[in-house]
């Protein structure tokens, strides 16, 4: 199982890498997605993946009674999930208004804070 | 199964509640987040703004100097959330070279804020310039306060959107640009770093630093634990703008308001070196010896890259945002020291005190800088080399911080910058790397000429015949927000600790010296989680 699991999981990195390569904005949102799974997949393997009860503590004990699924790498998920969800939401909004207000997806021509003809500074005065 | 009965220490573990004198460690974040909700409740009432987030920071920064002296008098100590037993709940951990951090950060945001009140314009203010600033300002202190790893992702991720709010606000195109990249890169870098940490996850089964560090001893010669190690090495150096991953900082760093770049230029690139001292440095001490050559490579040319580029500016910010990254570079250059696990503490103690002398340091003048440019560019109405000039005759202390600020941010005495490059050069020496004590010194004559060449421009010489073709740089500042003397206040208090700390450097200097080690020999760190037994 944790085989077929890293074996997605770099599928999904390499997946995600290329996207994020593409000097086009959109591609890298997309590359952007495949990253945020990649990790939240990555960590759930890290996890240990293994077929057994859910980690519920019944009434009166402290401890459960038999081997339980680790319950941590579900919470760090949940919480990896949320937090790239916000982002790519805020990364969307960002790039469709910096595609209306500078005209283009391409990052090469984005150079309105860093523009090319800007020359040396002043020898003296 | 044998044990039915709860035992003692369980039931302990149930009833206690924190003693309260152990929330002072969260209180940095309950008030950033406390005063950044209720700002968004008056929202509308732009003119209480300034009335609560100045109290606010004050408020902030109080609770960050308290924390500072219960650690410098205490040692660190630990809260664990809701009284858990370590390593399984959450623990927040404050060591002395965190609270120097803390204590640091709150100073600066609280001028910062100063700034703000009469720079930044209602528009701005009214979509949240002040929420957002308590938000990051949040981030920040948790990543300084907390003891667990996957916490301090989660701060780096709060300080970010933070971040980018105020990054963008405004919505001029230079920022939507700027801002693009600095998003996606920012981005990148922390999802290596949660990369990094579920790879340590599978590895160590825990994610408390204190418990990391315990069991990373008995994992000297481990591939994987090299692995994680380089793996948070290339995510924090990229947070830390470090060459060859600095691309995003000159692109977005001089595209918002100039209150903003200060705050981002003085913070969040300390936050990712801070992370990298903790995590290399006190969790990796092995892995940490065979990758400081790397290290030291990647500070020396930083230095480079950062000097280097500062001397190729014309516009005073974009020469700034060079010269954070040669101060990243300076403060690398501490770390760059190989030192042997179980070695008495040497050469790796003095080069890291330096190092968090230098990073304070360049906390404060950094922001200084900034602020200080943003005066300029509202005095003058421009901010490139080109069309300023006569500062000297029009504002004489505007001029004197301003040349205090260049000569420390070079490393020339009397200020703050020169003892910790003295200490990183004698570290440097002591481990036997002279090209890299070269390295910090010819990085500090660069640095010098670029600061010499913006203040002859901008103070020493006539203003030059306006021809009013300067409009490209018009949108940098507030031309709506009238002239005010408050700006200087801040400036002002930022000059004292770089004259105090230069003039005087002992008592920065032996609290430096007690944090780096702290983190060298992270027994107290361990001890203070896990209780005395440990």
């Amino acid at each position: 199982m944790e085989v077929a699991l890293s074996a997605l999981v770099a599928l999904f990195f390499g997946a995600a890498v290329y996207l994020l390569l593409s000097k086009h904005i959109i591609r890298m949102l997309l590359g952007m997605v495949f990253l945020g799974n990649a990790v939240n997949l990555l960590i759930f393997t890290t996890g240990r993946v293994a077929s057994v009860a859910p980690p519920v503590i019944p009434e009166g004990a402290t401890v459960p009674p038999d081997a339980v699924a680790n319950p941590l790498p579900q919470a760090l998920i949940l919480t990896a999930i949320v937090i790239s969800f916000s982002f790519f939401a805020f990364l969307l909004v960002l790039a469709y208004r910096a595609y209306q207000d500078i005209g283009t997806d391409d990052t090469d021509k984005m150079r309105l804070a860093e523009p090319e003809e800007r020359g040396l500074p002043p020898l003296g005065y | 199964m044998a044990t039915p009965a709860p035992s003692a220490a369980v039931d302990a573990m149930l009833s206690t509640p924190v003693p309260a004198a152990d929330m002072l460690i969260v209180m940095p974040l309950v008030l950033s987040f406390l005063f950044g909700s209720v700002l968004l409740m008056v929202r509308k009432r732009v003119e209480w703004h300034g009335w609560i987030s100045v109290p606010g920071f004050a408020l902030v920064f109080a609770a960050d100097v308290a924390l500072l002296f219960k650690v410098a008098t205490g040692g660190p100590f630990t809260m664990m959330m809701g009284s858990w037993r370590a390593p399984f709940g959450i623990a927040f951990t404050l060591d002395l070279m965190g609270a120097l951090f803390l204590a640091t950060a709150g100073f600066v945001a609280l001028a910062a804020a100063i700034f703000a009140v009469v720079s930044v314009d209602r528009q701005e203010k009214r979509y949240g310039f002040f929420p957002f600033l308590f938000l990051m300002m949040g981030g920040v202190s948790g990543a300084f306060v907390t003891g667990d790893i996957f916490n301090l992702y989660v701060w780096f991720e709060v300080l970010l959107i933070g971040s980018f709010g105020l990054l963008v606000l405004g919505s001029r195109h230079a920022q939507l640009d700027g801002t693009t990249k600095y998003a996606f890169l920012n981005l990148v870098g922390t999802t290596l770093f949660l990369i990094a940490v579920a790879y340590l996850y599978g590895v160590f089964g825990t994610l408390n630093m204190a418990d990391i560090a315990r069991q990373a001893a008995d994992r000297t010669e481990n591939g994987a634990v090299a692995t994680i190690a380089m793996l948070f090495l290339v995510a924090f150096a990229m947070k830390a703008a470090a060459f060859p991953l600095n691309a995003w900082l000159p692109a977005s760093y001089h595209t918002p308001r100039f209150v903003v770049s200060a705050l981002f230029a003085g913070l969040l690139t300390k936050v990712g070196v801070y992370a990298l001292i903790r995590v290399l440095v006190m969790l990796f001490p092995a892995q940490h010896a065979g990758m400081a050559g790397i290290v030291a490579w990647i500070a020396g040319l930083t230095m480079m890259t950062g000097a280097l580029g500062a001397l190729a500016q014309t516009d005073i910010r974009r020469l700034l945002n060079y010269v954070v990254i040669a101060g990243i570079g300076t403060v690398f250059a501490g770390l760059a020291i190989p030192q042997a696990v179980g070695a008495a503490p040497g050469a790796l103690a003095s080069g890291l005190s330096g190092a968090i002398f230098y990073a304070l340091h360049s906390i404060v003048v950094m922001t200084a800088l900034y602020l200080a440019a943003g005066v300029i560019a509202r005095r003058t109405g421009a901010s490139t080399l080109e069309t300023v000039g006569g500062l000297w005759r029009e504002s004489p202390l505007l001029s004197a911080l301003c040349l205090v600020f260049l000569l420390a941010v070079s490393g020339l005495p009397p200020f703050s910058g020169f003892w910790p490059k003295v200490m990183l050069v004698r570290a440097a020496f002591a481990a036997e790397l002279p090209w890299l004590a070269a390295a910090i010194l010819v990085s500090g004559l660069i640095l010098t000429i670029a600061s010499a060449r913006v203040f002859a421009f901008a103070f020493w010489r006539p203003l030059p015949q306006a021809g009013g073709t300067d409009t490209e740089k018009s949108g940098d500042f507030n031309a709506s927000v009238p002239e005010h003397p408050a700006p200087l206040l801040p400036l002002v208090a930022l000059a004292a600790f770089v004259l105090a700390a230069g003039v005087w450097p002992e008592w920065l200097s032996r609290l430096t010296t007690a944090a780096a080690d702290g983190v060298v020999n992270p027994t107290a760190y361990i001890q203070s989680v896990f209780g005395g037994g440990a």
